[in-house]
């Protein structure tokens, strides 16, 4: 298994080198002038000439991606915002514990009141509790995020006066965005967990289970659960890594200074470098959170993880014969 | 207890079963009746769609919560109607008085579960005790049925179908259940893993003096480890004798037909012998006998409501048929 997660991880550099380089191209072709967007309208053509000078844009194109990739990679440095002059090091480093604490509450929330809405609508198929729970579900993937917001902010702030309305500071800042941004993901447990469910139910073992003389709540948490998990654990990991590349909406309007934010400040006003690390993070995460969706797998499924040990042993195998 | 002299070890009344569903109702099983002594084993014999899987598993009360019904009928274990006692007390008796065999082993064990803890689980469940007294018994269990005990820790999908049959029979025998319902147990195994997860079974049964309800369609199987015998057809059981009384003096058309599919290895043989016609859709039966529309025998009346009932024949066994005499004199 250390081999397996070793090989994944030495696969992330091509990834994210190849991620580099695009996003580093495509900014470089866009058309614009960078020194015209930074000082803005009516500087003197000398002046413009400096800031290109500085900034090192007259310099061949392969020479301005190698310094990009050295610097990046070589020393971690992913530049400064050519809107605020500030290391983007240092933003992300600031902003990014923001959107991570707010991904995982936004995500525990969901799959606490998810999951379970899935196993009671698959318990119950066809009677209340399954229409109730699927009910629930539609309303949550219905009610845009944006608007219960506001909604809660009205009533949990400016009524009651029980949570900050914006801002950040304590864990309790979260809690409104959290709630705000949670339906959308208990729709999605809710419906996943149903089906996987129902799949698994119907399967024999379920009924040697309860050949056993084991008790019905047993049976779905123990035995049925564990093998619904796959398709719980895919929708986990995809809803983590895009919300860790930042939650615009949010973000906004809790005024929460985190990674969507900074990235969407950074498209707008033609920040290349803002959007070029954003980019970056944003591939990295994704790679990880792929990685640790795998490993979740492997530990919910044995069949999984002795598939990958197998994948190893092949490819060694493989190298003794030739 | 005063009245368990009198009492069969377990008395099957009337039995019925239904599947439903919003547009049809299927009938599986139609008012079969049966007892079984202790330590005996009784075959259930009949086509795939007979009833048999379900009489078992409403005898476990394991059926669909969705789609089933028991509208009516007894299963008296030791003289307590298995129907009418609570779940929870029907939880004790699950794995531990009544254990069950399933047809597929490949798909009755738990993917995702180590085998030992699949058996000391059912132990835990039945016998108290710490985790080490569960996981002692597992590894004994997994020794009686040929496994050696360090494949505890495997999971089902490094064993082959014969050992996972031999793991689910472990699973079954783990609590020393009285009764044991293998339905089709080799089925899905091949040729030469049947005989020996056969006689492994044969073999625990006569070593824990388990009675046994045995669901085949192998009438070799039948011979070999039953006592009594109920052939099955369309839900209902057509004949019910001992096992010497139903090889000797099949009466049943249906039975004889059974007998008559046995292809006779002495002989050179062009066609094998069916019997004619297919049968009856469960949702649709034909009226009276079940079986008229495929007996040689049949006349008008055997399409009546209530007309066929059953006899006794000569030899003194149960048969569901109106025309014994012509079937015991012209031998077709």
């Amino acid at each position: 298994m250390g081999k397996y997660i070793l090989r994944r991880l030495l696969w992330m550099i091509p990834i994210i080198l190849a991620v580099a380089v695009i996003v580093f191209t495509l900014m470089t072709f866009c058309p614009g002038d960078p020194a015209q967007i930074i000082s803005g309208s009516g500087t003197s053509e000398e002046d413009l000439a400096i800031i290109r000078e500085s900034l090192g844009l007259n310099d061949p194109y392969l020479v301005r991606l190698g310094r990009f990739l050295s610097n990046t990679f070589i020393h971690f440095d992913l530049g400064t915002s050519w809107m605020t002059g500030k290391s983007i090091n240092d933003s992300i480093a600031e902003r990014l514990p923001r959107t991570f604490v707010l991904s995982i509450i936004t995500l525990l929330l969901s799959m606490i009141i998810g999951i379970p809405l899935g196993i009671i609508a698959a318990v119950n198929q066809g009677g209340i509790g399954d229409n109730i729970s699927m009910f629930v579900a539609l309303l949550g993937i219905s009610i845009p995020s944006f608007w219960l917001a506001l909604l809660l902010i009205l009533l949990f702030s400016v009524r009651l006066g029980w949570l900050p309305a914006m801002g950040i500071g304590g864990i309790k800042y979260y809690i409104l965005p959290a709630l705000a941004g949670c339906t959308g993901g208990i729709a999605g447990y809710a419906r996943q967990t149903r089906s996987a469910m129902l799949d698994v139910i119907r399967s024999d073992y379920i009924t040697t289970a309860r050949s056993k003389g084991m008790p019905e709540f047993t049976v779905i948490t123990k035995h049925a659960l564990q093998n619904a998990l796959i398709p719980i654990i895919t929708i986990t990991g995809t809803r983590f890594g895009a919300m860790l590349g930042g939650q615009m909406v949010l973000e906004t309007i809790f005024s929460i200074p985190g990674m969507g934010t900074l990235i969407v400040t950074g498209v707008n006003s033609r920040d290349y470098p803002v959007v070029q690390a954003g980019a970056i993070l944003i591939a990295i995460v994704f790679s990880l959170s792929m990685l640790v969706v795998d490993i979740f797998y492997a530990w919910a499924d044995p069949r999984i993880k002795a598939q990958y040990e197998r994948q190893g042993a092949k490819k060694r195998g493989g190298k003794a014969h030739a | 207890m005063s009245e368990t002299k009198n009492t069969p070890f377990l008395e099957v009344k009337d039995l019925r079963v239904e599947y439903f569903t919003k547009e049809q109702v299927v009938h599986a099983v139609n008012g079969v009746s049966f007892t079984l002594e202790k330590g005996t084993t009784l075959g259930l014999v009949g086509e795939t769609g007979a009833g048999k899987t379900s009489i078992c598993k409403s005898i476990l009360r394991i059926l669909p919560d969705v789609g089933a019904r028991i509208p009516s009928g007894e299963i008296r274990l030791e003289g307590q109607d298995l129907l009418k006692i609570s779940e929870k007390e029907m939880r004790a008796v699950r794995g531990q008085k009544i254990a069950m065999i399933f047809q597929d082993p490949m798909t009755a064990l738990n993917p995702v579960q180590r085998v030992g803890d699949q058996i000391a689980e059912v132990v835990s469940l039945h016998m108290k005790g710490t985790k080490e007294d569960f996981k002692k018994r597992a590894e004994e269990m997994l020794e009686m049925v040929n496994i050696p005990k360090q494949r505890y820790v495997e999971y089902p999908h490094q064993f082959s179908g014969g050992m996972k049959q031999r793991v689910v029979i472990a699973i079954a025998l783990a609590c020393n259940p009285e009764l044991l319902l293998a339905d089709e147990p080799t089925t899905a195994l091949d040729v030469t893993i049947q005989a020996q997860v056969l006689k492994l079974i044969g073999e625990l049964r006569d070593r824990l003096g388990t009675s046994m309800i045995l669901v085949t369609h192998d009438m070799g199987i039948v011979a070999t480890y039953c006592d009594t015998v109920a052939v099955t057809y369309a839900g209902s059981i057509v004949e019910y004798g001992t096992k010497e009384q139903i090889f000797d003096h099949p009466t049943h058309p249906y039975t004889i037909g059974l007998f008559g599919a046995i292809p006779n290895m002495n002989v050179d043989e062009e066609w094998l012998h069916a019997i004619e016609g297919l049968p009856p859709d469960p949702s649709h039966l034909p009226t009276g006998c079940a079986f008229h529309p495929r007996c040689p025998y049949a006349t008008e009346d055997c399409a009546k409501e209530g007309f066929v009932k059953p006899v006794t024949t000569p030899d003194g066994h149960t048969c569901v048929c109106c025309h014994i005499d012509e079937v015991l004199k012209g031998e077709k």
